[in-house]
């Protein structure tokens, strides 16, 4: 079988006799047997750590749970610093948890979270961090502050919360580069191996923020700029 | 660099640490060999213990009864009795801070019965406990504004001239180059050493015992290094775990004549003594769930048939699902006293790699996510208050010159590891006898004299895994011949160490 892997100059293809392998399985077996500086990251081997994600095809997807087949073509995530091969810095994408401050700021003790309270916020807090929605995301291809579909996501975990006592914080910050500079294109839903629409999180943060008096910038400029003509 | 406070390992262990040193007013620096949200203990789903008896009465008299009954008599009943108190306010705390536990109807934390319980203690978060604590123990430390510093691998601890413990050197794995951080109190964090089995073990790739290997050889006592539990229902060729609710909700465990032959319900390490016991005789074990329907499965048992189709190509809707018992805790660690504090002035320990003496010969499910949060806590604020009363840094030099010298590149260190992995996994395994244990030590004394043989066969100075991958072998190997040497001396069978005499 063979596999095609972006290393730091060129794609590089490797042959691997491996039937019902995952790509990670693949990895490792070419580092230890055909090329020992073949980089890449890898933790838990059953998706619940993110450290695998890359690009299969062109398609976000975590090596451990990518079952290997003929001409598969791999490369690192995409609007992150590649380090080496297949390893990306992800420190840039993780510090937008903290511009965000996807925290809980103020508890509520006096909250009861009931069965309905946990469904509503269980999925996204399913979240592994592997950055696959962040390579996916066009928007920063023009916008590198933009607070990007995995904070976002956990801005709305925490703010749909019933023990965040200061929810409206939340909503001030995600105001300029967030929730409204998603173009709603999907991608990121498409790709997250946990199930995730931070499309969806994103749309319901709108809600939220025009609930507490924000309005949509490109909508309230919707008709023209102070010459007339159309701004979009 | 210098801080306070010192962190190494940032799964949940250190992060409850880094929190609790943060609190404490002092300066803290996390240094991980991973991202903090890669670490071990995402990978835990069970529960986390304490006696809440939201859903069915309990107390902390069980909850300590129990820990001791598990623990076979080797834990220190005063630390159990600690951590068991404690356990009510660790559930308060991770609520406080957010994490996503799953509810009752009457909007308590819910509870579930693991093995060994007297009651539905471990409260839990769906099937992912492990990972919606350590994600938002992160968030808090993000909250914090805890320096964490990502992809750096320990190397050695720096020691002043009276042994004192003073900082740690790093091997930055990005560039390459060695980083010394100088520090008032150093917590090690580091996890555990499952995979010394190689990949016979259900753990993360990096649980490699840096920690302890690289305590030890700075002169620090390790306690109980014998004992490691083996999860029944590890999938055959990968290791990857098959969760207990498979036989909590009626799975069978069976032999290659398709016959049952142990209660599939009895504690990890009976059930995997009896398949241990099983493939000696040449048999091939399996779990089937078959019975159970396809409808059942997919509600009930979701995680499992998606795993088993992944990992084995087997649908255990129609098939029987492969099995292996494999490494999946250590019991073992760095010997710490009633404030987390190693023998060695300044080096506190927390987590896997520290032995606090709650687990003794096996540790009883939902109390290792526990451990870690309230000994995590409770190493940050020793550490802390020590970093207080100190007026300055002591400075000190590096002394290990391992990765100085010439490497031969002679001997493949990839092949070794296997070998390692499966000589422990067969020797040093389930059920032990002195000659086997005597022949794995051979090999690990052996292998670690023909290290300068082996080394790394990448030259990069940036990020080079393969150099990172034998840094972890030597530890491994180093902790290898402790676990052997310490099962050696240890001629009683006790909990999860089994001897047999030929």
């Amino acid at each position: 079988m063979k596999v095609s892997i972006q290393r730091e100059f060129d794609f590089i293809e490797y042959d691997v006799d491996m039937n019902d392998a995952t790509l990670l399985e693949a990895l490792e077996y070419i580092k230890a047997n055909i090329d020992s500086s073949l980089t890449y990251s890898s933790a838990c081997r059953s998706g619940v750590c993110g450290s695998c994600a890359v690009r299969v095809n062109g398609k976000e997807s975590l090596s451990c749970a990518h079952k290997l087949e003929d001409g598969d073509c791999v490369e690192p995530l995409k609007n992150v610093p590649i380090l080496r091969d297949l390893v990306v810095d992800m420190d840039r994408a993780y510090a937008t948890n903290a511009a965000a401050k996807a925290w809980l700021q103020t508890y509520n003790s006096e909250a009861k979270l009931t069965n309905e309270d946990e469904q509503i916020n269980a999925i996204q807090s399913d979240c592994i961090l592997c950055g696959s929605c962040y390579s996916a995301c066009p928007v920063y291809a023009v916008n590198g502050e933009f607070l990007g579909p995995f904070a976002l996501t956990r801005v709305w975990k925490f703010v749909s919360d019933k023990r965040e006592g200061e929810p409206k914080e939340k909503i001030d910050i995600i105001q300029t580069n967030g929730v409204w500079d998603c173009t709603l294109c999907n991608e990121c839903t498409v790709v997250c191996p946990q199930g995730i629409s931070s499309k969806a999180d994103i749309e319901k943060l709108r809600v939220k923020s025009s609930q507490f008096g924000y309005m949509d910038p490109n909508f309230g400029s919707f008709g023209g700029g102070f010459d007339g003509s159309p701004t979009f | 660099m210098k801080t306070d406070v010192l962190i190494i390992g940032a799964g949940g262990a250190g992060l409850s640490a880094a929190i609790a040193a943060k609190e404490e007013g002092v300066d803290v620096v996390v240094v991980t060999k991973e991202y903090p949200t890669r670490s071990q203990t995402c990978m835990a789903q069970g529960g986390i213990n304490a006696a809440l008896g939201n859903v069915e009465s309990d107390s902390v008299e069980a909850h300590i009864q129990n820990t001791l009954k598990s623990a076979h008599g080797l834990a220190d009943e005063e630390s159990v009795r600690y951590m068991c108190e404690a356990a009510p306010a660790a559930i308060a705390w991770l609520e406080s801070i957010g994490v996503c536990f799953s509810r009752t109807k009457d909007a308590k934390v819910a509870q579930r019965r693991l093995g060994g319980a007297s009651a539905a203690r471990a409260c839990y978060a769906q099937d992912y406990t492990g990972l919606k604590i350590l994600h938002t123990l992160y968030d808090e430390a993000l909250k914090k504004e805890i320096t964490i510093k990502n992809e750096k691998i320990l190397l050695e601890l720096l020691q002043d001239e009276s042994g004192m413990i003073s900082g740690a050197l790093f091997l930055d794995i990005r560039s390459g180059a060695k980083e010394r951080y100088f520090a008032k109190s150093v917590i090690l964090a580091t996890g555990g050493y499952s995979r010394i089995y190689g990949k016979n073990s259900t753990n993360s790739i990096k649980a490699s015992g840096d920690g302890i290997a690289v305590a030890l050889r700075a002169g620090a006592k390790l306690l109980d290094m014998e004992f490691v539990q083996f999860h029944p229902t590890g999938l055959k060729n990968s290791s990857i775990l098959i969760s207990e609710s498979a036989r909590g909700e009626g799975g069978y465990i069976l032999n290659s004549k398709g016959k049952r032959f142990t209660n599939e319900l009895a504690p990890r390490d009976e059930v995997s003594t009896a398949i241990d016991a099983e493939i000696k005789k040449g048999e091939d074990i399996f779990l089937d769930i078959r019975h159970l329907g396809e409808e059942f499965i997919n509600t009930n048992l979701p995680q499992e048939r998606k795993l088993a189709k992944l990992y084995e190509s087997v649908d255990p809707v129609s098939e029987l699902i492969p099995i292996k018992p494999v490494a999946h805790y250590t019991m073992g660690g760095i010997e710490v006293d009633n404030n987390s504090q190693t023998n060695l002035d300044g080096l506190y320990a927390c987590g896997e790699c520290s032995n606090h003496r709650v687990h003794g010969a096996n540790r009883l499910g939902g109390n290792s996510l526990l451990e870690i949060v309230v000994f995590g806590k409770e190493a940050g604020v020793h550490a802390a208050r020590r970093a207080k009363s100190m007026e300055s840094h002591a400075l000190a030099s590096t002394k290990d010159d391992f990765l100085e010298q010439e490497f031969a590149n002679e001997l493949d260190f990839y092949a070794s590891r296997e070998m390692m992995g499966d000589i422990l996994y067969k020797k040093v395994g389930i059920v032990r006898c002195e000659r086997e244990l005597r022949e794995a030590l051979a090999f690990v004394e052996e292998s670690i004299t023909k290290l300068p043989l082996m080394g790394p066969k990448d030259k990069s100075e940036r990020y080079n895994t393969n150099l990172v991958e034998f840094i972890e072998f030597r530890n491994m190997l180093d902790v290898a011949k402790s676990v052997i040497k310490a099962a050696i001396l240890r001629k009683e069978s006790l909990g999860a160490h089994r001897v047999v005499e030929e």
